[in-house]
C-alpha cells in the first residue's frame, strides 16, 4: 500500500470514530458536527474536481452550494404549504427529489457560467467566477418569494424512504453514504480517459491540442460535474440547518471550500474530507477558545500556503506523481 | 429628468470611486501579476484610520491623511512579510493568501475598533446641496466632491504612469521584468511602492465612502468584488480601462436600479414589477460583464 493510502484510511478511520464517540459517549453535538463536516467535505469534493484535477482555481462554488440548499428549501416550503410550483408541478419533502432537482439546477448554473468563464483563464478565471456567485448572492438578496435577505426556514428535515432524517445518528449516515458515492465518482473520473484529458489540459493546454483535444469541451463538462456536487452538498446542507440564506452564497463560503482543500491536500482523493475535519475541528475548538478564531485560521492558512505547500495529505501521503 | 440627472451624477460618483479601488488592483496585477484579494482589507483600514483620526482630532483632513498614509504603510509592512512570497508562485496561493490575509486583517480590526460600525461626519464646508440639475434640483456637495478627487487622482495617475520616471519604470516592469532588473532597477523597491500606491488609494476610497456609508468590518470585500467586475471589463492590467470600466459599471448599476422599475411596470402588473426589477437591477453589471466577455474575452482594453 503506498503511504497515500495509509493516509487516506486514516481519514476514514477518524471519521468514522466521530459518530462512535458520539453513541458511545451520548453526545448528539458531535454528530451534528460530523455532519457538517461530511456536508462541506462533499461541497469540496466537487471543487476539487475542477480545482485539483483541472487547475481552474474557480472561486464562485458558493453559488452552486446556494442554489442546491434554495432548490431544497423551495421544494420543501411548497410541500409543506401545499402550493404547487410553477406549471403545476407539486414541491417535494422527499430527499430524492430534492437531490435530482438540486444536481439538475446547479449543473444548469455551472453550464451557463461555465460557458462565457471557461473562455478566459488564470486570473480572469478567478475574478469572474467570483463576480458570477456574487450575482446569485445578490440574486437571492432582492428576490422576495423566497424569504430575501432573511433566508427561509424549512418546518422538518426532508425524508428518505426507511430512514428517519430527524435523528442525527441517520442524518450523518445519509451525509456519509453521499461523500462516499462522490468521492466514487471522483476516482471514476480521475482514472478515466476523460480524466487524463482534463489533468493533461492542465498540465500543458498546447500538448493536449497538439493530440486533437479540445481542453474547452473537457473543461465544460467537469465544471459541470464539479457545480453538480457542490449543488448536492448544498441540498443536504438545507437539510442539516433546517434553514437556507442568502449566505450561503456569500464570497466567504467560497473561500472557506478553497481553503478546505489546500489544508486537506489539492488534487488528492482524500484532501477535502482531510481538510473538512481539521476546517470543523478547529472552527469548534478555537472557536471554543477565542471569539476571534478566524484571525487565528487566517495564520494558519498563510503558514500552510507559505511553507506546507500540499497539506495534510501531501505531508503523510508524499509527492503526487503527477504534480 | 432632474432626478434622471441626479441618479446620472450618483452613478459617476459611484464609478469613480470604484476607479479608486480598480486602479490599484489593475496596477498591481499588471506589475507583479499578483491577484490581491486583500484590497478589500486596505479600503476598510483607510476608512478605520479616517474615522480613528477624525475622533481623535476632529479634523476631516487630517483623517484624509491618516487613511492615506494607514493604508500605504500597511501595504508596505504586508508586501514585505507576506505578498513578496507570492509573486512567482501560481494564482492559487496568491487567492489563498491574500484570502487569509482578509481573515486575519478584519479580525485584528474588530479587536481594536468592536464590532459596531463608526459614522463619519461630512466636513461642513463639503455639506448642503448645490442648486446645479437644471429644472432646480440639488445635487450634495460632497458626492460633487468625490466625484472631483475621482477625476484629479486620474489625472494624477495618468501624469505618474507617463511622465514621471517611477511611471516608466512602472511601465517597463509590466512590459519585461527581467529586463528592468538586467538594466539596475532595484525591482524589488518598485514593487513595494506600486503596492503601497495601490494600498494608498484604496484606503483614501474607504475614507471617502465613510460619510456616505457606515464604518464597519467586512465593507471591503463587496466593493472589491465590483472592482473585480470593473477590472474584467477594462481588461485586467489597464488603468485606462479601469477607467472607463468604472464609470460604465457605476452607470450601469445606478441607473438599472432606477430605471428597471419604470420599464417593468410598464410590462408586467405592478405588484410583481417591483421583485422582479429590484432582482434584476442587481444582476445587471454581471450580465453586462458576461457580454462583454462573451465579445472580448480579454476585456475592453486588452493589457
Amino acid at each position: 500500500m503506498s503511504r497515500e493510502r495509509w493516509a487516506n484510511l486514516g481519514v476514514i478511520l477518524v471519521a468514522l470514530a466521530i459518530p462512535l464517540v458520539a453513541v458511545l459517549a451520548d453526545e448528539q453535538f458531535y454528530l451534528t458536527l460530523a455532519a457538517r463536516m461530511a456536508v462541506l467535505a462533499l461541497a469540496a469534493v466537487g471543487l476539487n474536481l475542477i480545482l485539483g484535477l483541472g487547475g481552474l482555481v474557480s472561486f464562485g462554488h458558493a453559488a452552486f452550494f446556494g442554489v442546491g440548499g434554495y432548490v431544497a428549501g423551495i421544494l420543501a416550503s411548497h410541500a409543506f404549504n401545499m402550493e404547487p410550483l410553477a406549471f403545476g408541478i407539486a414541491g417535494s419533502n422527499q430527499m430524492i427529489v430534492v437531490w435530482i432537482l438540486a444536481v439538475l439546477c446547479s449543473g444548469l448554473l455551472a453550464f451557463l457560467i461555465g460557458l462565457v468563464s471557461l473562455r478566459t483563464a488564470g486570473a480572469y478565471f478567478i475574478m469572474i467566477t467570483l463576480a458570477f456567485a456574487q450575482m446569485i448572492y445578490y440574486f437571492a438578496i432582492s428576490w422576495p418569494a423566497y424569504g430575501g435577505e432573511d433566508g427561509l426556514s424549512l418546518y422538518s428535515r426532508n425524508q428518505f424512504p426507511g430512514l428517519d432524517s430527524e435523528d442525527g445518528l441517520q442524518f450523518l449516515l445519509i451525509c456519509y453514504g453521499l461523500l462516499a458515492l462522490a468521492l466514487f465518482v471522483f476516482v471514476r473520473v480521475r482514472d478515466s480517459r476523460f480524466g487524463a484529458a482534463l489533468q493533461a489540459a492542465r498540465q500543458s493546454e498546447v500538448r493536449l491540442e497538439a493530440v486533437g483535444v479540445e481542453p474547452y469541451r473537457i473543461r465544460l463538462v467537469a465544471f459541470v460535474i464539479s457545480g453538480m456536487i457542490t449543488g448536492l452538498a448544498g441540498a443536504l446542507y438545507a437539510d442539516l440547518n433546517r434553514f437556507v440564506s442568502p449566505s450561503m452564497s456569500a464570497w466567504a463560503i467560497s473561500g472557506e471550500l478553497m481553503v478546505l482543500i489546500i489544508i486537506g491536500g489539492v488534487g488528492r482523493l482524500f484532501g477535502p474530507v482531510a481538510g473538512a475535519i481539521i476546517y470543523v475541528a478547529l472552527e469548534y475548538y478555537l472557536g471554543g477558545i477565542t471569539e476571534r478564531w478566524q484571525f487565528f485560521l487566517g495564520l494558519i492558512l498563510l503558514g500552510v500556503v507559505l511553507f506546507a505547500r500540499g497539506g495534510l495529505i501531501g505531508w503523510m501521503g508524499g509527492r503526487l506523481k503527477h504534480g | 429628468m432632474a432626478l434622471f440627472i441626479e441618479q446620472l451624477l450618483n452613478g459617476l460618483q459611484l464609478g469613480v470611486m470604484l476607479f479608486l479601488m480598480a486602479a490599484g488592483l489593475t496596477l498591481i496585477f499588471g506589475v507583479m501579476g499578483l491577484i490581491n484579494l486583500a484590497h478589500g482589507s486596505l479600503y476598510m483600514v483607510g476608512a478605520f484610520a479616517c474615522a480613528a483620526a477624525v475622533s481623535a482630532t476632529g479634523s476631516f483632513w487630517l483623517g484624509l491623511l491618516a487613511s492615506l498614509i494607514g493604508a500605504a504603510l500597511l501595504g508596505v509592512l504586508i508586501e514585505i512579510v507576506v505578498i513578496r512570497r507570492l509573486y512567482r508562485g501560481d494564482h492559487l496561493d496568491q487567492v489563498l493568501a491574500t484570502f487569509a490575509l482578509i481573515l486575519i486583517l478584519s479580525e485584528a480590526t474588530r479587536w481594536v475598533f468592536g464590532s459596531f460600525p463608526l459614522y463619519l461626519n461630512i466636513p461642513p464646508i463639503l455639506s448642503g446641496s448645490v442648486p446645479i440639475i437644471p429644472g432646480g434640483g440639488a445635487y450634495p456637495v460632497y458626492r460633487l466632491a468625490i466625484i472631483v478627487v475621482g477625476v484629479l487622482v486620474a489625472l494624477g495617475l495618468y501624469l505618474l504612469i507617463s511622465r514621471t520616471r517611477l511611471g516608466m519604470r512602472i511601465r517597463a516592469g509590466e512590459s519585461d521584468r527581467e529586463m528592468i532588473a538586467a538594466l539596475g532597477i532595484d525591482i524589488r523597491t518598485l514593487y513595494t511602492i506600486v503596492f503601497a500606491l495601490g494600498a494608498a488609494l484604496a484606503g483614501l476610497a474607504g475614507a471617502l465612502v465613510g460619510p456616505l456609508q457606515s464604518v464597519q468590518v467586512g465593507m471591503g470585500e463587496p466593493v472589491l468584488i465590483l472592482a473585480f467586475v470593473v477590472i474584467v471589463i477594462g481588461g485586467i492590467g489597464s488603468v485606462k480601462g479601469a477607467l472607463i470600466g468604472a464609470i460604465l459599471v457605476g452607470l450601469i448599476d445606478t441607473l438599472g436600479r432606477f430605471l428597471l422599475p419604470k420599464l417593468m411596470i410598464a410590462i408586467v402588473d405592478p405588484s410583481a414589477a417591483a421583485g422582479i426589477s429590484a432582482a434584476l437591477a442587481s444582476m445587471l453589471i454581471y450580465i453586462f460583464m458576461a457580454i462583454v466577455l462573451a465579445v472580448k474575452p480579454r476585456g475592453l482594453f486588452p493589457a
